[in-house]
């Protein structure tokens, strides 16, 4: 981690960089930003850990936990919205068997995000898997897809 | 032999991507090699790719064009490509039941495109294919023969106004910088299109970035900047790629960097990525962001074009309205000056959405009636149902009702009726949509989004949401109307910024014309469009019951009983009003009220 913490530091320091681009970078490389490399920076830089938190959690990008394997974002834009995506998003719960606030499935398998607006309304409602674009989803065919990717899993086990 | 020009576009916004553009695109290559067309007839064959065609929801949209006879193709997936080949290409015979229908003509001809006039056209990729259409033109016109206060007057003449909301004249802006004493001074690209359900600006930088850097060349010499930003939402990985790419291949060009277009004038731009805050739109919260900072605005003024970024003096301009620059200065202001309504000129792209049949990017004339949009263009409600209102302008707008169809597109317009023109988010509601439901999904957002640092937005918005839940769980109290309108009126007066006064514009807008549907919640607890769950109750209708068990199984919650040939039964006790059973059941006997 720490080969990794110091050529960003680097970076940021020859590219006269921002905590937000620094920030950036880090969750790039970490999948989110981890508490080891906040102190990291902290120290090197000499600018408050605090300061740092404030920016990671003003800003919807920023993850202070690891992410599931495979991501599954619902997009709750407007249109998406109107078109009924919470209902995607519920039934995508319950098959994930997420409850409550709970993001990640237990098996550390899947993440279940909500993000504003992918820009895709035209094809309302859209669902990202793994980088996918699923337009015009369905319940159905959504609990396919996270079914086959479950038993594709399983297989490489 | 007679050697023809082919020329096959495929459609790669982020619409044609996800109903899988880039196979169709690979397929073409491959077939066409293969066919041997590219060998006899080379380079005048072309198979390229384009930005967004405006409607999404046909794609994979392919033109091919042979010679200057165009046909367009809709739905086109990877395994149809050889049959378009064969038969198009090498025996001359279209393929007649995949291509467009008129209602694809229909959708374009009300509509006048000078921003997204290449995109869909051009590969967005390729600069040589904008400078083939007269791109960087207007810029290298600019630079060599005008002076500044020319192109802040022709501006000024054309009466573009500012197409990220608040519609401020660009032009005088521009101006506004001009004076500001200073040597340094900035440009910046507003492209964080934050607003859920609008999708202008990604379409406008995939389709053609070129477009907008070239717009940014001619307002930086307008004001006399040599520094730009882009700062663009990391959310939109495509546009950041396409955007990147532009602006190293108009560097190695010469059209960005010192001394450029061989004149004495230097100018470079940099791209910054917003990291998700809709606040971030408000120009003095996205200064903070480009500086590194939690992006929280501050009072106003003095205004960026005063002190913005770095304390310097700092113009922000969004991308639609940087990309109509170089149209504007081509073809002179008088031109564009010629669309439009006496104080809202030109065209406006809109992302026309929700339950209409042809969803997609538009562009129209300012002015044009609702009606001529919603059914002229986007050929009515997909549901076959009627209108019920029309969304403009995101959570800092409002909803118009159906009798209001005929009012005219413009900044005043809809302003007078509680509306905004906004960035360009239009989306189409018809019966099914519950209109506090919608209330509440804006102003949750903007309780989300609200940056804490005042206590009318912070807390004002909260209290908003609250109120409203209640009602959409059916716990509404009687005075619970005259709440939401004293909270409406405190947070729009006293608000910091634009997110905090503009907040409560959903609530208000809809209890001005849907007041009835408010009531129906509070007082009778029911939700008419059946959208709220806790209002909703299910049950299964015995005499239409197939007993198949479709709902037996869609069931999360085992609230359903029955057995084969046995009708089926809800039992309300363990229901969690999901819907799933009226969903999926094809006899329509689940009945919820």
């Amino acid at each position: 981690m720490e080969t990794t913490l110091r050529a960003i530091v680097k970076n940021h320091r020859e590219s006269g960089g921002n905590i937000i681009s620094l920030l950036q970078d880090t969750q790039e490389a970490f999948g989110y930003i981890p508490r080891e490399a906040v102190q990291y920076f902290a120290d090197e830089l000499g600018i408050a850990s605090s300061r740092f938190y404030g920016v990671a959690t003003f800003y919807a990008q920023f993850r202070l936990k690891p992410r599931g394997k495979h991501v599954v974002t619902a997009c709750c834009g407007t249109a998406c919205h109107v078109k009924g995506a919470e209902r995607l998003l519920n039934s995508m719960k319950l098959e994930l068997k997420l409850e409550g606030d709970a993001d990640m499935t237990a098996d550390g398998q899947f993440t279940l995000e909500k993000v504003n607006c992918v820009g895709a309304c035209g094809i309302a409602p859209v669902v990202i898997v793994d980088k996918k674009v699923l337009g015009k989803s369905t319940a159905d065919k959504l609990v396919k897809e996270i079914r086959s990717i479950r038993s594709a899993s399983h297989e490489k086990k | 032999m007679k050697r023809n020009n082919i020329e096959i576009r495929v459609c790669m916004g982020t619409g044609g991507v996800a109903s899988g553009g880039a196979e169709v695109l690979e397929a073409f290559r491959g077939e066409v090699e293969k066919a041997g067309i590219t060998a006899t007839v080379k380079e005048r064959c072309s198979v390229h790719q384009v930005g967004c065609r405006g409607l999404c929801a046909r794609d994979v949209l392919v033109d091919v064009a042979v010679d200057s006879e165009r046909i367009t193709y809709q739905y086109i997936k990877a395994d149809m490509v050889p049959r378009i080949v064969q038969e198009h290409l090498l025996d001359n015979r279209p393929v007649s039941e995949w291509r467009v229908g008129e209602d694809y003509d229909r959708f374009h001809q009300k509509q006048v495109k000078v921003v997204l006039a290449d995109c869909g056209r051009i590969d967005p990729e390729e600069i040589d294919a904008y400078l083939a259409v007269g791109g960087y033109e207007a810029a290298r016109d600019v630079l060599t023969n005008w002076r500044p206060e020319e192109v802040i007057e022709e501006i000024k003449m054309s009466g573009l106004r500012g197409r990220g909301g608040a519609g401020f004249p660009t032009g005088l802006k521009w101006e506004l910088a001009r004076k500001t004493p200073g040597d340094t001074k900035y440009i910046i690209c507003n492209a964080d299109e934050g607003d859920p359900g609008a999708f202008m600006d990604r379409a406008v930088i995939e389709g053609n970035p070129h477009s907008v850097i070239e717009g940014m060349i001619i307002g930086a010499f307008a004001f006399g900047s040599h520094h730009g930003y882009v700062y663009i939402r990391a959310e939109y990985p495509l546009a950041v790629e396409r955007l990147k790419l532009a602006i190293a291949r108009a560097r190695e060009r010469g059209f960005l960097g010192s001394g450029i277009f061989g004149t004495a004038f230097d100018f470079d731009i940099k791209i910054k990525l917003g990291a998700g805050a809709f606040v971030c739109g408000e120009e003095t919260a996205l200064i903070a962001s480009i500086e590194g900072q939690r992006g929280m605005p501050r009072p106003k003024p003095p205004f960026p074009v005063n002190r913005g970024l770095w304390q310097k003096p700092t113009v922000i301009n969004n991308v639609e309205t940087l990309a109509n620059i170089p149209s504007i200065i081509r073809r002179g202001c008088g031109w564009y000056a010629g669309y439009g309504t006496e104080k809202s000129r030109g065209t406006k792209v809109f992302a026309l959405t929700g339950k209409i049949k042809n969803p997609g990017l538009i562009e129209v004339p300012m002015g044009i009636t609702l009606r001529e949009i919603i059914y002229d263009i986007g050929g009515g409600t997909d549901s076959g149902k009627p209108v019920k209102a029309v969304q403009t302008g995101g959570p800092s707008g409002g909803c118009i009702p159906a009798g209001m169809l005929d009012l005219n597109v413009d900044y005043e317009s809809l302003a007078k009726v509680g509306s905004i023109v906004g960035s360009g988010g239009m989306i189409v509601l018809d019966e099914d949509n519950c209109m506090v439901n919608m209330a509440r999904y804006f102003v949750q957002f903007t309780q989300e989004e609200s940056c804490g640092k005042c206590v009318p937005c912070r807390v004002g918005t909260k209290r908003l949401l609250e109120t409203l839940d209640r009602i959409t769980k059916g716990h509404g109290r009687e005075d619970d109307i005259t709440r939401l309108e004293d909270l409406a009126a405190g947070i729009k007066a006293l608000s910091l910024c634009g997110l905090g006064q503009t907040a409560p514009n959903p609530v208000l807008s809809t209890l001005k014309y849907f007041r009835e549907e408010y009531e129906a919640h509070i007082i009778h607890k029911k939700c008419p469009a059946k959208v709220c769950k806790g209002l909703l109750t299910y049950r299964i209708l015995e005499d239409k019951c197939k007993a198949c068990g479709a709902c037996l199984r869609a069931c999360p919650s085992g609230a359903i009983t029955g057995e084969k040939k046995v009708p089926h039964k809800i039992d309300p006790a363990k229901c969690v009003r999901c819907g799933a059973c009226f969903e999926v059941c094809k006899f329509q006997s689940v009945d919820r009220e």
